[in-house]
């Protein structure tokens, strides 16, 4: 049995877990001290524990100094004090050294409202700071902008919840602490532009930022420049996790699917076509299923030079994370597009053919839940003579923002649809948006085709789930398929290494997601301010989705057969590998 | 040895070798090799002896003659004279600032009587880098004493009957310490020896390793022995390079003797040593954050608990002690707990070693009983004020310590009157200010110290000790306010009470206890905008007083700006927007026609 440790705050006894803290007790009391830099993702290896911040500090009776309440294990009998005159006096101290070092541009900060600094000032009555005019300095750094994330290091409180989250979750490596002292900064190593460095650009740095100091690249003019575009036709597409949480910045209840009202809103803000990325999700399927297949079926003929298990490839951070850490393995991963660039390839030669217009007259544009979805579109593979694919890619949070704007009252829309050929899809789609999703897509369709008979269920629940490592079995006809899921990419790494080991019996495929919980957790999303709970309410979303949707696999996407049809002729066709299917580059690893 | 009837001592230390005593032995072995006398006469380059203000050192045995500022050019003349004519070379011979008379040894030196050489014991006596000097000197005895005779449990009971505290400027009960990290079970455990020096002007540490480094391989592994821990770790500065190598040299000699790895004088305890270099972050003399230095990561402190006796090096036990006290384990097995504690005062025992200096005569390594007064060490070993200027203060601890003034010179030194007198011990900086320090100007000297070694983490250290800096600078500038004085000393209560370790923690203490002690200085700063000391350049100014100026041009000359202009033989005037305050012309008046206001 657990040791429970008896301890008194503010009078109240309380009765706690050994090894908890006593911020934790506190909460348990509903005493609710403030924080900054703690954070504790449950059920992530994310435990930001600095104890740097200091506003947590609580008066332990018998301790000379004061406790940082988010860092300090609870004792037996002991008795702790968290609004005393002297932690008031060193809270409000803290806060004010702070803000001392932190730029006042609030009003045009891209994490006003959404700051949690700000929110601290609030709550402290912060109205002077004696800190301020010429004797005291500020802390100046170069702003660096790279395509999907801008690090503006000014506003940078010391918290490192970037770095663990970059080092211990995600084992990335691009962030660490550098320098000395006053001037003692996060950055990638050497102070190197992020572009240069391993970052992947998966935003988790930015969905935990406190502040300002780690935003995405905000692109939502250049959809507004592109609207207002007479010469134009700009179509939208909206990825699946997208539905799940878009409602957040509008007051919905977390696990609010907006599907209807997003394309509606959409359509207001005047785009031309209002179309769905899980269109595309589902000729992923189509190409990386019959891949898949393809591979598995040769492997079992005995081919010696088949790569298995295959390894999903639609997640633009993750794809940069195999290419900087597992250079040898480029030929491991499926070389489908992600359902972004295929909608924006096939957008752009399909549906630009249909209506007549040339690609350069044609503006795709992408609405995700991630940040490295900006840097896919601007990768050179996926453009034309210079013309992409997808010519600008927001997040979550900026449409929120297009649609606050463009004075859309979000909240009293009614559902609409999505626009043909490019708005249709299935549950299968849908589900691209959580772990695990994926990979229960794709073997909807190849179990189908392996066998040759309809599937009893489509629901594959064991390959569902929030845990960050996990592995099921999933009978196929004669066969068992083994399928590994990681989510997170320090699981991915640990997954790859055990069996690069041979620690684990070997897998047929893999499903990589770079971001806690998949697409819904990622890092263009409404902040979750570390409530893992907003994150399964995301999941649970998505699940009802699928269930809801009349068609649940693929391949039986009327449009994606009539795509297959009149224009590709079929999965892994030429016409196929030339638009839907990409190559790897080695990167440097540090 | 048998042969040998005379050894000649040569401090190796980094003061002295930095004035060529290397040459001075070379010198030595060439001239008594000249005359034949290699065989009788021996030459050791021995480490420190502490009066570095004398330095290069030489020492003569068995008539214990000790000659101070030895030129290469010198050993010719001592060989013909003392070691050849028996006469002493009364010329290197140190002179007595008291009677002006050469005093021959260092037994009569005022600088000496009142020291007691415990953690020092071998420097300047022993070769440190032969294994069986050491051993001569009972070295290595105390290890076989240990492992043949005590439980661990006794070895932690010694070390705790001693009441030896740790010298790296806590002063936590070393023994205790042990204690906790044998009480911890697990498969791997790590002794830790902080050689991370870091306090400006001190080098106790340092002088050990480089004068006696056996002493602290073998209080290692009877550390080791005690806590159960079968590895060793020395964090070292890169820049000490003398010590690292006769470390690195000692350890390989006591691997070769059998005094480390397996199965250490066939008692069953393997223990062994590594040397890891640290690129000199003061904050990596905290321990964990040289535990982190020492994993290879960024030296930053983590919050305590868990304590490294629990969770250290490789989250693993580890016990973290300084070189200093480190050195002081053999003896306290050799000579006993009690004989240990009987010296010094009731709750600090033993000796600590000082690294003097600032205005005072006789800068050097001292060390003395835990009791002595700071007059003592100030006045008569220190020998008094340099230039018959007016004491001021003595700064102890280094920049985590504090200013302490006339009234706590009869303090007795031990660690919990210094901190009870707004100071504390450090790892033992002490220096001595005079009548011409500005004490707001020495805060901000030692907090810009911290502001550059603050490795950044929290808050209250990264941005409040600049803060604080700040407002010294506004203060010594003239442009500051009583409202600055308030606020200064909540900023430095709320630092002491919230940063994250030992760094943050101190580094008010100089600005807290020259508010305490010198708040008049303070006022004058920002009430009168006066420096009293006159030594904050944008509060003086230099005036040529036109009834005693003769005219000679000898300022103008001097004066490094440009700043001074007159005729011959015609009063001169100071510029006040060219004057850079040095103060050149004022030296040079010959007449004191110019003055400081």
């Amino acid at each position: 049995m657990q040791q429970m440790i008896n301890l008194n705050i503010d009078g109240k006894y309380v009765k706690v877990p050994k090894g908890s803290t006593i911020l934790e007790a506190a909460r348990k009391l509903g005493i609710d001290i403030p924080t900054l830099c703690h954070l504790n993702l449950e059920g992530t290896p994310m435990v930001n524990q600095a104890a740097s911040c200091r506003i947590c500090v609580v008066e332990v009776k018998g301790r000379r100094n004061l406790a940082p309440a988010c860092a300090t294990p609870v004792a037996e009998g002991m008795e702790v004090h968290t609004h005393t005159i002297r932690v008031l006096h060193a809270r409000r101290m803290v806060l004010e050294l702070l803000l001392s070092d932190h730029p006042k541009d609030c009003l045009s900060c891209a994490k006003s409202g959404n700051c949690e600094l700000q929110d601290l000032a609030e709550r402290f009555c912060f109205r002077e700071n004696r800190f301020e005019g010429p004797d005291f300095s500020q802390s100046h750094y170069v702003k660096d902008v790279s395509p999907a994330l801008i690090r503006d290091m000014d506003k940078c409180i010391m918290c490192r919840r970037c770095e663990t989250m970059c080092n211990t979750v995600q084992t990335v490596g691009a962030l660490s602490g550098i320098k000395r002292g006053f001037d003692a900064v996060v950055a990638p190593a050497f102070e190197m532009p992020l572009e240069e460095s391993v970052c992947t650009f998966c935003g988790q740095c930015a969905a935990v930022c406190p502040t300002g100091a780690l935003v995405e690249r905000d692109y939502s003019w250049d959809v507004i420049e592109a609207l207002a575009d007479p010469d134009k036709v700009v179509v939208v597409q909206t990825a699946p996790a997208v539905r799940a949480a878009l409602g957040e910045e509008f007051g919905f209840e977390p696990g609010t699917l907006v599907t209807g009202r997003m394309a509606a809103a959409l359509r207001a803000l005047g785009f031309d076509y209002v179309f769905d990325t899980d269109f595309a999700a589902d000729l992923t399927i189509m190409e990386e299923g019959s891949e898949f297949l393809d591979r598995l079926t040769r492997h079992l003929q005995g081919d010696e030079s088949v790569r298995l298990p295959i390894l999903t490839s639609c997640c633009p951070a993750w794809v940069k994370f195999f290419e900087h850490q597992y250079p040898d393995m480029l030929d491991v991963p499926s070389t489908a597009k992600s359902p972004q660039q295929m909608f924006g390839a096939i957008a752009k030669s399909y549906f630009a053919e249909q209506l007549g217009v040339p690609r350069e007259k044609l503006v795709v544009v992408s609405v995700m839940p991630c940040l490295a979805k900006k840097y896919e579109a601007g990768r050179e593979e996926f453009s034309v003579d210079g013309n992409r694919d997808v010519d600008i890619s927001i997040t979550t949070r900026e449409l929120g923002h297009l649609i606050k704007r463009a004075n859309i009252d979000f909240a009293n829309l009614a559902d609409e649809d999505f626009d043909r050929p490019l708005g249709e899809s299935t549950g299968a789609a849908v589900i691209f948006g959580a772990t695990g999703g994926v990979i229960e897509a794709a073997v909807r369709s190849a179990a189908e085709w392996a066998t040759g008979k309809p599937l009893e269920s489509v629901d594959f629940t064991a390959l569902r789930g929030l845990e960050g490592c996990r592995s099921a079995k999933v009978p196929v006809g004669d066969l068992t398929l083994h399928i590994g899921i990681a989510h997170g990419l320090g699981n991915a790494r640990k997954l790859l290494d055990s069996i690069r080991k041979g620690e684990v019996e070997p897998f047929h495929a893999i499903e990589i997601m770079a971001c806690p919980g998949g697409c819904i957790g990622g890092g263009g999303q409404p902040y979750h301010h570390g409530d893992m709970g907003i994150i399964k309410k995301r999941a649970e979303a998505i699940y009802r989705e699928d269930a809801d949707k009349p068609i649940r696999k693929s391949h039986e996407n009327p449009y994606i057969k009539k795509l297959y049809e009149e224009y590709l002729g079929k999965p892994l066709g030429e016409k196929s590998h030339h638009l839907l299917h990409t190559h790897y580059f080695k990167r440097h690893k540090i | 040895m048998a042969d040998v009837k005379m050894h000649i001592l040569v401090c190796g230390g980094t003061g002295c070798m930095s004035s060529q005593s290397d040459k001075i032995v070379d010198s030595f072995h060439r001239c008594l090799k000249e005359q034949g006398l290699e065989e009788e006469v021996k030459v050791l380059t021995t480490g420190c002896f502490g009066f570095c203000e004398q330095g290069p050192i030489v020492k003569v045995a068995p008539d214990n003659t000790f000659y101070v500022k030895v030129t290469p050019e010198d050993a010719e003349e001592i060989v013909a004279e003392h070691v050849i004519k028996g006469r002493k070379v009364e010329r290197l011979l140190f002179v007595d600032p008291e009677t002006a008379e050469h005093v021959a040894d260092s037994k009569h030196m005022e600088f000496y009587k009142k020291q007691m050489r415990v953690a020092l014991r071998n420097c300047g006596f022993i070769d440190p880098e032969n294994l069986g000097e050491y051993v001569a000197r009972d070295g290595y005895l105390a290890l076989a004493q240990v492992l043949e005779s005590m439980t661990p449990q006794e070895v932690v009971d010694t070390v705790k009957k001693s009441g030896l505290r740790g010298r790296g400027g806590g002063g936590f009960p070393t023994g205790l310490k042990w204690e906790f990290a044998s009480k911890y079970q697990d498969d791997q455990k790590y002794v830790i020896c902080n050689a991370d020096e870091g306090d400006p002007g001190a080098f106790m540490d340092r002088s050990i390793l480089e004068g006696d480094p056996h002493s602290v391989v073998e209080a290692m592994a009877i550390c080791g022995y005690a806590i159960g821990a079968s590895k060793g770790m020395v964090y070292i500065r890169a820049e000490y390079p003398l010590a690292v190598s006769r470390l690195r040299k000692a350890i390989e000699d006591a691997r070769e003797a059998g005094l480390l790895g397996d199965n250490i004088l066939g008692s069953g305890f393997s223990f062994d040593i590594e040397l890891r270099y640290g690129a000199g972050a003061f904050v990596c003399g905290e321990e964990t954050a040289l535990i982190r230095s020492l994993e290879g990561e960024r030296g930053e402190p983590t919050s305590k608990p868990p304590f490294p006796a629990e969770k250290g090096f490789w989250g693993k036990p580890s016990n973290v002690n300084n070189v200093e006290t480190f050195a002081n384990i053999p003896v306290i097995f050799l000579k006993g707990a009690d004989w240990f504690a009987s010296i010094g005062t009731e709750k600090s025992k033993g000796t600590k070693v000082f690294a003097l200096a600032g205005k005072v005569n006789n800068v050097g390594l001292v060390e003395v009983p835990m009791g002595t007064t700071l007059r003592e060490v100030v006045f008569d070993i220190g020998g008094g004020i340099r230039g018959g200027k007016k004491f001021k203060a003595v700064q102890t601890g280094g920049p985590s310590g504090g200013c302490l003034t006339e009234k706590h010179l009869d303090t007795p030194i031990d660690f919990d009157n210094l901190i009870a007198a707004g100071s504390m011990m450090g790892s033992g900086g002490m220096i001595v200010l005079d009548e011409d320090n500005c004490m707001p100007s020495v805060a901000k000297f030692y907090l810009g110290f911290t502001v550059e070694e603050s490795c950044g983490k929290c808050t209250p250290c990264r941005v409040g000790n600049k803060r604080m800096y700040e407002l010294l600078d506004k203060i010594t500038s003239g442009r500051g306010t009583e409202a600055d004085l308030k606020l200064l000393r909540d900023l430095a209560a709320t630092i002491k009470d919230t940063s994250l370790c030992g760094l943050g923690q101190t580094a008010p203490n100089p600005v807290l206890s020259t508010l305490d002690n010198f708040r008049d200085e303070y006022e004058a700063h920002v009430k009168e905008r006066r420096c009293p000391s006159g030594s904050c350049k944008k509060l003086i100014s230099f005036e040529i007083l036109a009834d005693k100026c003769k005219g000679c041009t000898l300022c103008a000359r001097v004066c490094p700006a440009g700043a001074i202009s007159g005729k011959v033989r015609e009063p001169h005037v100071i510029d006040p927007e060219k004057c850079v305050k040095c103060g050149a012309c004022k030296d040079a008046c010959k007449f004191g026609a110019i003055i400081k206001k």
